[in-house]
């Protein structure tokens, strides 16, 4: 989907935090959100790629507020989806909690998603060989889908190199909607930054792992 | 989030989600207190130092390193999740690595911990990939033009983590020396190491 998540090349976000040896949770509710969200998949009887597409559809202006923020919600958002909880009852706990004597609304029934796994992990063995070769001229596909994808927007289009066959993996895009691993073969494909940017742009080289049905050959 | 609704203090919100799902037998305090103490105390930039130092001294190390990083990585007792596939990139005088995931915040954790909010932050998701050069200017790391910049955005369960060049002029420290000058935002590409 073409989310507020997709930043590469976006325009606006002004210039770069300086590093600090700040440790992993600043704050102490930070790590129970890591916590939440790491076993959000678990809980929710769903996958890592689902969480992903679950944080995506965090709205942006609470995407923006900060990481363990579209984390937290992220994960809730895949809970409702599965039954786990509703948002109605989150905002009456925490009015609760805040010593506020709201009405509990009623927990939802839990219905998971069915999602056949090839097992643990995303790298899985493919049917058929590569379409692709080390050193293939390739355009990326202009594909845009509404639900999860793995394709940045800045790449669409773009014709590279492939540099290298990566492991075949688990397809986030139908993973994620718990239509099927469909594992597919993965290319680092590399891009002159002219490519990407125009004439005017920096010389640099950009590699993006990218899924075959996001390629096309260039011939 | 089926309807926008108005912003809840996101403490509060983890508060409200512990407590529901404490409730419901689907989260305890004891697994919450382990994964904070594991990526507080166990799982850091300090794995990744291990690892870069190692290749600095052990030449048939570093090969496999470079060869099969994932493997070398777990020789060293490293492994876990958002490592089930770790390419390490060698920088040279010539080639400068530097990692970004634009999509998340995908990062190497067996290796080098949670993320950094600077790598997570949108000013580094959105740059990196359009003027790299510049924000390595901004991080304090001003590269020779000569010096060619290959940017690595994380987009599938590949993860990248970048080898250093060993700082000149200390052909006599340690293992444990060395990775003790190993910083993560080295090993990210940000950064080079310095000599102490």
């Amino acid at each position: 989907m073409d989310g507020i998540h997709d930043m590469g090349g976006r325009h606006g976000f002004g210039q770069v935090e300086k590093p600090t040896d700040a440790p992993p949770f600043a704050e102490t509710w930070e790590g129970k959100a890591f916590v939440i969200g790491a076993l959000a998949a678990r809980i929710a009887g769903t996958n890592l790629h689902a969480f992903r597409h679950a944080i995506e559809r965090v709205p942006p202006d609470e995407y923006l507020v900060g990481y363990w923020n579209r984390w937290t919600i992220g994960a809730q958002i895949m809970m409702e989806d599965s039954g786990i909880l509703t948002d109605e009852e989150v905002r009456a706990r925490a009015a609760r909690l805040s010593g506020r004597d709201v009405p509990e609304p009623p927990a939802p029934e839990p219905h998971k998603p069915q999602m056949p796994s090839g097992g643990a992990g995303n790298l899985r063995t493919a049917d058929s060989p590569p379409a692709f070769a080390v050193g293939d001229r390739v355009r990326v596909a202009d594909m845009n889908p509404v639900g999860h994808t793995r394709l940045p927007r800045y790449v669409r289009r773009r014709a590279g190199m492939v540099t290298a066959i990566q492991p075949c993996q688990v397809f986030p895009d139908t993973a994620a909607h718990f239509a099927g691993e469909n594992p597919q073969h993965c290319y680092a494909v590399e891009f002159d930054s002219r490519e990407l940017w125009g004439p005017d742009a920096e010389q640099f080289r950009l590699s993006v792992d990218l899924f075959e049905p996001y390629l096309e050959p260039v011939r | 989030m089926t309807s926008p609704t108005e912003h809840l203090d996101p403490a509060l919100r983890v508060e409200a989600l512990a407590s529901l799902l404490t409730e419901r037998g689907l989260l305890d305090e004891a697994t919450v207190d382990n994964f904070i103490k594991t990526y507080e105390q166990s799982v850091g930039p300090m794995n990744g130092a291990k690892v870069v130092a190692k290749a600095w001294t052990d030449p048939q190390y570093r090969a496999r390193l470079l060869a099969d990083g994932t493997a070398a990585i777990a020789e060293l007792g490293f492994k876990g999740p958002q490592g089930e596939q770790i390419e390490v990139l060698e920088n040279t005088p010539a080639t400068h690595h530097v990692v970004v995931c634009t999509l998340c915040s995908c990062y190497p954790w067996p290796v080098l911990g949670l993320p950094p909010t600077w790598y997570k932050d949108p000013a580094y998701r959105s740059r990196m990939v359009r003027e790299p050069r510049r924000v390595l200017r901004e991080f304090g790391l001003d590269l020779d033009d000569n010096v060619e910049i290959a940017v690595h955005d994380s987009s599938s369960e590949v993860r990248y983590m970048v080898l250093p060049e060993r700082p000149a002029g200390i052909e006599d420290a340690t293992e444990e020396e060395l990775a003790a000058l190993v910083t993560r935002d080295a090993m990210v590409g940000v950064a080079k190491v310095a000599a102490p």
